[in-house]
C-alpha cells in the first residue's frame, strides 16, 4: 500500500538539523541533550569495560602461546592463535578428574535444588499460606549468614557423619547454598504464569495435578532452566565450601586455588578461561528471569 | 436444562464482604448480566459460580444439583475469562480442543467441533497459529470458541469485551448476542459496562456493595429503576434527579418543584398523598422531557447552560433551582446557552425515588425486587 501524500516528490522522513541553522536558545538545549545522552553512554561504556576488559585479557592469553604469555608487556589480542596454554592446562596433573568432580557436583547440586525449589517456590507464588512472609525472609537470611562462621562446626560435622571429601557432601552443601536463590527465582518465574490460565485449565477440565502439568509448568520450564543453569554455575564456581569439605576429591575451583601459588601464567590465564565458559552461557540464558526477579518485567 | 439456583450466597475476603445473602435464579437457556461498578462483588459471584472460589455460606444449584462444594472440572461450565486465559504454549486448534480432550472425546469428534466452533467465531483459517500471532480480537475469539466447543450446559463470562477497543467491542457485542443465542446455554454475563448489559441480557442484576439491587429485564432496569443507584448507573445520560416537595391541595397530592407543581398520575397519588409535607426526589430521564421554545401553562421555564449537538440529538444541561439536569432534544430545537426555555414533564415517565432510603416508589416494587 502507498500513501497518499500532498508533496509529488518524495521527500525524505526526517531532515537533519544542523546546530548552526537553529536560534541560540534551541541550538543551547539541543547541545545539552546531546551532551547528556554522550555523558550516559560514556559512563555506560566505561562499566562495560571495566567488566569486559579482564574477561578479554584472560580469553586472549588462554589462547596465546605460553612464551607469550610468560612476557611483558601483555598481548591485546589471541595473536598468533594457540591452543597450547590450554592444553598444557587441561593436561596438568589432577585437572581433569577435578573437572569431573565439578560437573558430577553440579549436577548433583542442580538436580537436588530444582527439585526441591519447584514445588517451593510455586507455594511462595500462588498461596497465601499463614507464615509465608516469615518463610520468605528466613530463606534470605540463610544466604545472609557468613559460611565462614560455620566452617569448622560443618567440618567436623562431616567428619562425623563419615562423608568427608566425598563428591556428594560438597552438592550437598551447594544446594544448601543455592536453594535461597533458586527458591526466589523460581517463584518470581512462577509469578510470571498468569492465574487465570491456570483457573482456565481448571475450568475446562483439569484437576489442580493436571492444570500444573499441562498448563503451568510447560509455561514456567523456560524459566526453572535458567534457575537450573544458574544453580549449575553457582556450584561451578563455588571454592569455600569445596575445599573446606574435600581434600583427595578436589572440584575445579578447589584444585586451581590450591595450585595457584605453585603454577605459573598459562596455568592461571588457561584455568581462569576454562572456568568462565558455564558462567557465560548461563549469563546469556537468564538475564530475562533474573531482570523479571527485580520487578523489571518487560514484555 | 440447567437453571441455576443461587441461595443465600455470602463471600467475604477478610473483612470485606464482597458477595453479602445473595440469592438469584437463572431459568435455562437465560442470558444473565450481572452490572455493577467495579468492587460490586460481581466477578465474586461469577466465580463462585464456576468453583473457582468457595462461598463462605450459601448453596450454588447447577440443573438441580449442589454443586457449593465442587471443583471447576465436576460442575458443567465454561468460561471466557477477562483476559481470554488462552494457553500460549498451545496452537489454536489444541486451545479449542483442550476441554474436549480432557473428557477424553473421541479424536474425529473432537476435530469436527473444534472445526465447528471456530467457524461460529470465523477463526477456521487460524487454526494453526499460535496465541502470540494472533491479534487481541482473534485472541477473544480463540477464547469464546473454547468456551463453547465443550457444549457445556452453563456459559460464563468475565467482562469477556472489556480489553478490545470501542468499535471492535460493538461488533463483538452483536456478534457474541447471535451466537449466545445459537448455543441457548445458560449464560451469566458479568460487565460493568451498562450499554452492554442493556443490549445483551435476557435479564440483568444490578450489584452493588456485594448485593443485588435490582433483578429485571433491561427494559424494566431502564424505565424503573428499582433505587437511586440504579437510576443514575444505567442510562447515557443518568436519570436525572430534582428536589421536590410534597403538598396536599384539596385532598389531591402535588410536588413542588419551587413554585412549580408536578401532578402525579392517579396510581401514585394513593403513596404520595401519605408523604404530605415531606421531600421526596423526582426522577426523570433526558429523553422524556418535552423541551418548548414557548411559555405553556404546565411548563416549567429554565436555563440552558450548555448545549451538546449530538448529531442523532442535542444534548442540554439545564439548571432548575439548584439543581442541574441533562435533557435530550431533537437536533432541531434550535437554542443557544444562557437562553430560558420550558419543559414539561410528562406524568407517567416521572419515577419518584424515597429521599432517605433511595428506593423508587412504586406500588408493586416488591414484584420488581423479587428474583
Amino acid at each position: 500500500m502507498t500513501t497518499t501524500s500532498s508533496t509529488t516528490q518524495a521527500a525524505p522522513l526526517v531532515t537533519k538539523v544542523r546546530l548552526r541553522d537553529l536560534p541560540v536558545e534551541q541550538r543551547r538545549a539541543l547541545l545539552a541533550a546531546r551532551l547528556r545522552r554522550a555523558g550516559t553512554y560514556t559512563v555506560a561504556l566505561l562499566i562495560a569495560l571495566w567488566i569486559l576488559l579482564p574477561i578479554w585479557l584472560i580469553g586472549t592469553l588462554a589462547f596465546s602461546a605460553p612464551l607469550d604469555v610468560r612476557t611483558y608487556p601483555k598481548q591485546a589480542a589471541p595473536i598468533p592463535f594457540s591452543t597450547e596454554t590450554m592444553e598444557f592446562f587441561l593436561n596438568a596433573r589432577g585437572v581433569l578428574p577435578a573437572t569431573r568432580n565439578s560437573i558430577v557436583v553440579a549436577l548433583m547440586t542442580l538436580a537436588l535444588s530444582t527439585v526441591i525449589s519447584a514445588p517451593a517456590g510455586y507455594a511462595i507464588a500462588r498461596y497465601f499460606f499463614r507464615g509465608r512472609d516469615l518463610f520468605r525472609l528466613s530463606i534470605l537470611a540463610v544466604r545472609a549468614f557468613p559460611i565462614v562462621i560455620l566452617a569448622v562446626p560443618l567440618a567436623v560435622t562431616f567428619r562425623t557423619w563419615g562423608i568427608y571429601d566425598r563428591v556428594y557432601s560438597v552438592a550437598l552443601m551447594h544446594t544448601a547454598l543455592t536453594l535461597p536463590t533458586t527458591i526466589l527465582v523460581v517463584s518470581s518465574v512462577f509469578a510470571s504464569v498468569p492465574r487465570e490460565l491456570e483457573e482456565a485449565a481448571k475450568v475446562f477440565g483439569c484437576n489442580p495435578l493436571q492444570a500444573f502439568l499441562r498448563v503451568v509448568m510447560p509455561l514456567a520450564l523456560p524459566g526453572i532452566a535458567a534457575s537450573a543453569i544458574f544453580t549449575f554455575v553457582m556450584s561451578w564456581n563455588e571454592v569455600f565450601a569445596a575445599v573446606l569439605l574435600t581434600l583427595e576429591n578436589r572440584t575445579l575451583p578447589a584444585l586451581i586455588l590450591y595450585n595457584l601459588d605453585k603454577s605459573g601464567d598459562p596455568f592461571k590465564f588457561a584455568g581462569g578461561f576454562f572456568m568462565l565458559i558455564p558462567s557465560l552461557i548461563f549469563i546469556f540464558f537468564v538475564r530475562r528471569y533474573l531482570f523479571n526477579m527485580w520487578g523489571q518485567i518487560t514484555k | 436444562m440447567a437453571e441455576i439456583r443461587i441461595e443465600n450466597a455470602v463471600k467475604t475476603f477478610g473483612k470485606v464482604v464482597a458477595v453479602n445473602r445473595v440469592s438469584l435464579t437463572v431459568h435455562d437457556r437465560e442470558f444473565v448480566v450481572l452490572l455493577g461498578p467495579s468492587g460490586c462483588g460481581k466477578t465474586t459471584l461469577l466465580r463462585a459460580i464456576a468453583g473457582l472460589g468457595m462461598v463462605d455460606s450459601g448453596r450454588i444449584l447447577i440443573g438441580g444439583r449442589d454443586v457449593t462444594y465442587l471443583p471447576p472440572k465436576d460442575r458443567d461450565i465454561s468460561m471466557v475469562f477477562q483476559g481470554y486465559a488462552i494457553f500460549p504454549h498451545m496452537n489454536v486448534f489444541d486451545n479449542i480442543a483442550f476441554g474436549l480432550r480432557m473428557k477424553r472425546v473421541p479424536k474425529e469428534e473432537i476435530a469436527r467441533r473444534v472445526r465447528e466452533a471456530a467457524e461460529l467465531l470465523h477463526i477456521e483459517d487460524f487454526l494453526e497459529r499460535f496465541p502470540s500471532q494472533l491479534s487481541g480480537g482473534q485472541r477473544q475469539r480463540v477464547a469464546v470458541a473454547r468456551a463453547i466447543a465443550v457444549h457445556s450446559s452453563v456459559l460464563l463470562m468475565d467482562e469477556p469485551l472489556s480489553n478490545l477497543d470501542a468499535l471492535l467491542r460493538l461488533r463483538m457485542r452483536a456478534e457474541l448476542k447471535r451466537l449466545l443465542n445459537e448455543i441457548q446455554a445458560t449464560t451469566v454475563y458479568v460487565t460493568h459496562d451498562q450499554i452492554e448489559a442493556l443490549s445483551m441480557g435476557d435479564r440483568i442484576a444490578v450489584m452493588r456493595n456485594g448485593e443485588i439491587l435490582q433483578f429485571d429485564t433491561p427494559s424494566r432496569v431502564y424505565d424503573v429503576p428499582a433505587d437511586r443507584f440504579v437510576a443514575g448507573f444505567i442510562g447515557t445520560p443518568p436519570m436525572n434527579f430534582l428536589e421536590a416537595q410534597i403538598r396536599r391541595e384539596n385532598g389531591t397530592p402535588r410536588a413542588y418543584i419551587g413554585d412549580f407543581a408536578l401532578d402525579p398520575i392517579p396510581e401514585m397519588r394513593e403513596e404520595l398523598a401519605r408523604r404530605d409535607g415531606e421531600r421526596i426526589i423526582v426522577g426523570i430521564r433526558a429523553e422524556n422531557m418535552e423541551t418548548l421554545g414557548q411559555p405553556a401553562p404546565d411548563a416549567l421555564r429554565v436555563k440552558v447552560l450548555v448545549v451538546e449537538p449530538l448529531g442523532s440529538q442535542n444534548l442540554l444541561t439545564i439548571q432548575i433551582g439548584s439543581d442541574v439536569i441533562k435533557a435530550s432534544t431533537h437536533p432541531d430545537f434550535t437554542v443557544e446557552p444562557n437562553q430560558d426555555i420550558w419543559i414539561r414533564f410528562p406524568g407517567d415517565k416521572i419515577r419518584w425515588i424515597d429521599r432517605d432510603s433511595g428506593r423508587t416508589i412504586i406500588p408493586d416494587l416488591e414484584k420488581l425486587a423479587s428474583t
